[in-house]
């Protein structure tokens, strides 16, 4: 691709840059500016070109991500919102889905609505599941809220009827009248933001768009004028959490959509790897100071779904968040990162996270007045760490305040406080594989066949171990990893999901009303891309949400570019039955099947990576020490082993290290263990195999 | 390799992870909505001398504490000298298994290297086991369907065919049982393949160290919360609807060193009707309450549960004998925390809740043409509804949530989209949280109507409609339930009716219990309450004892909105 590109990834601490310019990459981290965010990508924009010597005029495309939109609803620093939804159900989003997600925990608090009781407004209408008119909205009706909501002094107002999905008639006349009368009123529609079954998620999405509309499109309107200001002419672009790219107006209309894009970019980053080394299987972990993630991906692609949970709020539990349906790169995140708190439970047994002592005050090692175990705290105990090293020498680790804190938390272990260090690292490891497995579970995958892609600060530490834990023979370990979002952004094709809640037994299928769905869906999402991406070559992928009548949850069948459905539903009940088998390894006789939901994304074409060719082994010379030696401890072992240490910087495509080994480098190490072999490939790639799978 | 506490912390670490993904399995692959959709399953890894190690946290702690004590059944059942390679017995006897014939557990043994280690358990509660289907009306169990006593499904890898043919001719829904069946065993085969992989990784072949290590551990940390009580008995007393005749229930805890015995003596003698509850159920129950008020974070597992030693008298409608009528089983059980808890109040003053309306109000719906000539389809529909929870000494109550139970609801536009039934409502209920210094949780309102030319049939199973939820330490009661037309017409609670084409049902969902005097709640939360409109300005001034002039200056805040 010709031109100068620059990715720009916003996160809770640092904003990262990733410049682009023909074959060469710079990347940047500068410190988040909280208060006016495009300050600090002004000032990683004016660092970056200034490293690479580029002028801000030959930045052709800018593409951008952020954490705002994500922060503003945990922070719950949105507008002040007012939700209108069909009389008698004016506490959806309160009542949730009437569980507790912790068992035994008699004082749970359940998360707050972010509208409160008093803002939320019912409106006296019904439209049924088939999309038929139970009950009109009368204009007076309209007339009322129009007057009740004006006096409230609202600055968003979301709507959500029920079955809007099925007939959006309601929704758009009540919108249509709160525009004619506040036309600076911000207004979001469940019919458009998020068309699909099931009402708790569809009005938490319709609601958390309208909550962060006003705050957003102040923010990418700054952006776009400080950029021009500053001589960045070129168009913006935002990332998705689904993985793809939109324009600004898409993003300022749904910014919805642009939750998690940074996580996403990270995935994206990974798949480029997994394209560019022809890898049909992968898993990105990404171990960060406070969490870790992972993704599958496959033929080159993260997997995505429907929706998910933002703002946990218990030790990040499945089901004490607020759950959202749009689009989106499907991860699972654990409370365990290099800052994650270790201590005795009461029953002695060691527990890591999900409590993180975060950037400040840290770890105990850091010196900042941290006093709390920490992973981090024991891989320097473990020798896995350079005191001297870290972070490029910024920061010189204190082993003498980790061993301290190890002692203090776990001393009535009764053990030596490097067995208790090695017990924290297992068990965060165990943590972290039994995540990913679960993970792969709930998708009918088998991990063991996967490559793992790791990056980000704390993944190297811990990926070859983990590996082990999975049974995953492979694992790169990509360099820039620490900017990886920012990278990932320039690798994601122009995208747009349409997704549409239209009921259809199989046995009564009427293809007519499903492909004037499917027009319109392909319409919508055509117009989308081309706002972004200009006239470009699209794909058309179709996925239809199905199930066995009678079962409660669907699962995603993949139909690929079909444009139209024949009359004849064989086929369909063919792809589900083939899902269904992959997913539970049978199928069922006799049973009805049923869609639910239709989901069609139109994609541009992705930016292509050059292929690397693997290094062949031979041409591997079995380097032995070049760098210094160092003892390391084996926390599977639970023994000391001497260990060699390479810096990273110094190892040339083809150059090999056997374990026991630590690769350093600037942001973090990597852990070679005995019986692997890390190999440097010619994209700077290091790729670890055991031994014995080599030939 | 000699295995340190470290080696057995990983290791049961990744035990929890392993029956999690089994349990998972049955999640994915289960027909029964409310396995899926509800959590309503449990699943874990025994030793060989059948003592739970390890236990998936699923949505209901009826099923997990009775399964518990079910693989010993089993046990004795199949006999030891039996047991072979490529094993799986099943049984759904309420009397050994978890209470009522609607829930079948399953037992897979472990063999490694030729030598058995361990078991593998589950249990799922399925779409119909045949008989009059899920509802109170049965008198005896024999009408509540089939009864599959301790058998081999499977023995050395063949499946019995005779005992298939049976259960198919005898159920209603031939392939989603024995559908059901099959995710039962696949998911303790998913259990037993990450168990073998990880006994091949840590290089040991049997887990009887884990287990005592497990077992130990856990008894200590819940004895050692028990032995922080108050020694002395602690009684209480509590209640509640019933089917035809209000029921008691009453008990006596006793502290007594590390040992905790909960005795339910006193309490009513069985019903006629089908919400009787067997012994292991109501242990099940019980245990979990207490566990709840003193060890929650001990794991769930023989040693834990062990120190709490829970009996009811033979033939009480607690410890229902033989054929008793069990099938809603759950409304008495879900009640029995609420019992358990306010004896503990006693010895454990501000730490439990006030009680609740705890039994969840589900209602099984079949829609059926009201003209039968018109030849439109039936229709079943399964709703999982839930009143208020009881105030916490420091909190106000959960509005609208399941506690003891763990279950969830399902969507309107869903269930809509199944059955051809509307509901017009479905919304919180104001004013039934119990008034206090901390509030009760509120109930909800349902309003269900047939479709155009349906009327509906539904089992009600419905309780704390005459005794609501009780405050604690001057906190005032919840509202009452209440079963009726939406035009007012009453109707019972208990027992299968009817509504007629153009009619509505209106379920009012009871509130739970206030925590102390309603004049002690902060001004502030009083007002919060009524701008929500929680409760009424009439509750706000006659039981909280807001004065007019914070009334005023509240109303006037909100119309000069305007």
């Amino acid at each position: 691709m010709s031109g100068v590109r620059l990715g720009v990834d916003i996160g809770g601490t640092f904003t990262d840059i990733a410049l682009e310019h023909p074959g060469r990459l710079s990347t940047v981290k500068v410190l988040t500016d909280h208060a006016r965010p495009e300050r600090a990508i002004l000032a990683g924009i004016a660092e970056a070109c200034g490293r690479a010597g580029v002028a801000r005029g030959d930045i052709v495309e800018v593409i951008h991500g952020t954490t705002l939109v994500t922060n503003a609803l945990i922070e719950r620093q949105g507008a002040r919102l007012a939700f209108v939804t069909t009389e008698g159900f004016r506490d959806v989003i309160e009542m949730r889905s009437e569980n507790r997600f912790e068992q035994y925990d008699l004082n749970l608090v359940l998360p707050e609505p972010l509208v409160p009781r008093k803002d939320r407004f019912v409106a006296v209408e019904r439209v049924g599941a088939d999309g038929g008119v139970l009950l009109p909205l009368a204009e007076a009706e309209i007339a009322r809220l129009v007057g009740e909501l004006g006096r409230g002094g609202y600055e968003a107002v979301a709507v959500g009827f029920l079955h809007a999905y099925a007939n959006p008639d309601h929704e758009r006349h009540m919108r249509d009248a709160l525009l004619a009368e506040f036309p600076a009123l911000s207004v979001s529609i469940s019919s458009e933001v998020s068309p699909q079954m099931r009402e708790l998620p569809r009005f938490n999405t319709v609601i958390a768009n309208a909550y962060v509309q006003p705050r957003v499109a102040a923010y990418l309107g700054r952006l776009a004028e400080a950029l021009r200001g500053a001589g960045v002419s070129a168009p913006v672009f935002m990332m998705h959490s689904g993985g793809g790219l939109i324009g600004v107006e898409t993003a300022m209309a749904q910014p919805v959509r642009l939750l998690e894009s940074g996580p996403a970019g990270g995935a994206i980053f990974a798949a480029g790897y997994a394209r560019a080394h022809g890898i049909e299987r992968a898993l990105s972990f990404d171990m960060g100071g406070t969490t870790a993630k992972i993704c599958l991906i496959e033929d080159g692609t993260p997997k995505t779904a429907g929706s998910f949970e933002i703002a946990r709020t218990y030790r990040f539990k499945k089901g004490s968040g607020m759950v959202v349906s749009t689009p989106v790169v499907e991860m699972v995140e654990i409370g365990a990162g290099g800052g994650s708190v270790a201590a005795l439970d009461n029953m002695g047994r060691i527990s890591v996270g999900p409590r993180s002592a975060g950037s400040e005050p840290g770890p105990a090692c850091y010196r900042q007045g941290g006093t709390e175990a920490t992973v981090t705290d024991a891989n320097l105990l473990l020798g896995r760490l350079d005191p001297e090293g870290f972070a490029g020498g910024a920061i010189p680790l204190a082993p003498e305040l980790a061993r301290a804190a190890l002692a203090r938390a776990l001393g009535a272990l009764g053990c030596p406080v490097t067995e208790a260090a090695c017990g924290v690292v297992e068990i965060v490891d165990e943590n972290m594989a039994n995540a990913a497995r679960v993970h792969a579970v709930e998708h009918g995958r088998d991990i063991e066949g996967y490559t793992m892609i790791a990056f980000g600060g704390g993944a190297p530490l811990h990926a070859a171990r983990l590996c082990r834990k999975l049974g995953i023979a492979r694992l790169l370990i990509p360099p820039g990893a620490g900017v990886g979002s920012a990278i990932g952004f320039l690798r994601a094709p122009f995208s747009y999901e349409a997704a549409r809640g239209l009921f259809q037994r199989l046995d009564a299928f009427e293809a007519e009303t499903v492909n004037a769905v499917l027009g319109e869906m392909r319409e919508e999402a055509e117009a989308f891309v081309a706002r972004g991406a200009g006239a470009v070559e699209v794909s058309a992928a179709l996925t239809a949400h199905m199930r066995y009548a009678g079962q409660g949850w669907e699962i995603p069948v993949r139909l690929g570019p079909v444009a139209a459905l024949s009359d004849d539903p064989g086929p369909l009940r063919a792809a589900f039955t083939d899902a269904y088998a992959r997913l539970f390894g049978r199928t069922i006789e006799g049973l009805a099947v049923e869609v639910t939901n239709w989901s069609l994304r139109v994609a541009g074409p992705t930016p292509p990576v050059a292929p690397v060719a693997p290094v062949a082994p031979s041409s591997a010379p079995a380097l032995a020490s070049q760098g210094k030696d160092r003892l390391l401890v084996d926390p599977g072992a639970r023994r000391e082993v001497r260990a060699v240490e390479v810096a990273r910087a110094d190892l040339a495509p083809g150059m090999a290290v056997d374990g026991p080994a630590v690769i350093a480098e600037a942001e973090t190490s990597t852990i070679v263990p005995d019986g692997f072999r890390a190999v440097c490939e010619t994209d700077g790639v290091l790729h670890l195999s055991r031994r014995e799978d080599r030939p | 390799m000699s295995l340190s506490a470290i080696d057995y912390q990983i290791m049961w670490t990744r035990l929890i992870a392993v029956v999690e993904e089994q349990a998972m399995t049955l999640v994915r692959t289960a027909f029964s909505t409310s396995v899926r959709e509800a959590g309503d399953l449990s699943a874990g890894l025994f030793d060989r001398q059948a003592r739970m190690i390890a236990q998936a946290v699923t949505g209901t702690p009826g099923h997990v504490n009775a399964m518990a004590e079910s693989v010993a059944h089993f046990v004795r059942g199949i006999g030891p000298q039996n047991i072979f390679e490529g094993d799986v017995y099943i049984t759904n006897d309420p009397w050994l298994g978890t209470g009522h014939l609607h829930d079948i557990t399953m037992v897979t043994p472990v063999f490694r290297q030729g030598v058995h280690i361990g078991y593998f358990a589950s249990t799922a509660h399925v779409v119909d086991i045949g008989g009059r289907g899920f509802g109170p009306d049965a008198g005896e169990v024999y009408e509540e369907g089939l009864l599959i006593p301790i058998s081999k499904f499977i023995e050395r890898g063949r499946v019995d065919e005779t005992l298939l043919r049976i259960l198919r001719a005898n159920v209603r829904t031939p392939d989603q049982t024995v559908g059901d069946i099959y995710s039962l065993a696949a998911c303790n085969d998913a259990g037993e393949r990450r168990l073998q992989a990880m006994l091949d990784e840590f290089g040991v072949d049997v887990i009887d160290g884990l287990a005592d290590y497990i077992v130990d551990t856990s008894a200590r940390a819940t004895r050692a919360a028990i032995e922080a009580l108050p020694e002395g008995r602690f009684v209480n007393e509590m209640r509640v609807d019933g089917y035809d005749a209000p029921v008691t229930m009453r008990v006596a805890l006793s502290v007594d060193g590390d040992r905790l015995v909960a005795d339910f003596a006193g309490t009513s003698a069985m019903s006629a009707f089908g919400v009787n509850v067997p012994e292991i159920y109501t242990r099940a129950y019980a245990c979990y309450g207490l566990k709840c008020a003193i060890a929650p974070e001990v794991p769930n597992n023989a040693g834990s549960l062990a120190p709490f030693e829970i009996t009811a008298p033979e033939g009480s409608i607690l410890a229902a004998t033989r054929p008793a009528a069990v099938s809603v089983r759950h409304v008495l059980g879900h009640l029995v925390p609420d019992v358990v808890l306010g004896a503990l109040h006693r010895a454990l003053p501000d730490i439990v809740p006030a009680e609740g309306a705890s039994a969840l109000w589900n209602i099984q719906i079949s829609a059926r043409p009201a003209d039968p000539a018109s030849r439109l389809p039936p229709g079943e529909v399964l709703m999982f509804n839930s009143g208020g929870t009881g105030a916490r000494p420091l909190r106000d109550g959960l509005s609208a949530t399941a506690f003891p139970s763990g279950v969830s609801t399902m969507s309107v536009e869903a269930t809509e989209a199944v059955g051809p039934i509307t509901v017009w409502r479905k919304e919180l209920r104001p004013g039934s949280g119990g008034a206090g210094r901390q509030r009760g949780g509120l109930g909800q309102i349902i309003e269900i109507a047939p479709n155009e030319g349906y009327e509906l049939h539904f089992n009600a199973m419905f309780d704390r409609v005459d005794n609501p939820a009780r405050g604690r330490e001057g906190g005032g009661p919840g509202a009452p339930g209440k079963v009726e037309r939406a035009d007012g017409t009453q109707l019972r609670a208990k027992g299968r009716q009817r509504i007629g084409e153009g009619a509505r049902l209106k379920l009012s969902l009871p509130g739970g219990g206030g925590y102390g005097a309603p004049e002690e709640r902060a001004r502030a939360e009083v007002l919060a309450d009524l701008e929500a409109g929680y409760v009424s300005p009439r509750e706000a001034r006659e039981v909280y004892g807001l004065d007019d002039a914070a009334l005023d200056a509240l109303q006037a805040e909100t119309s000069g909105r305007s």
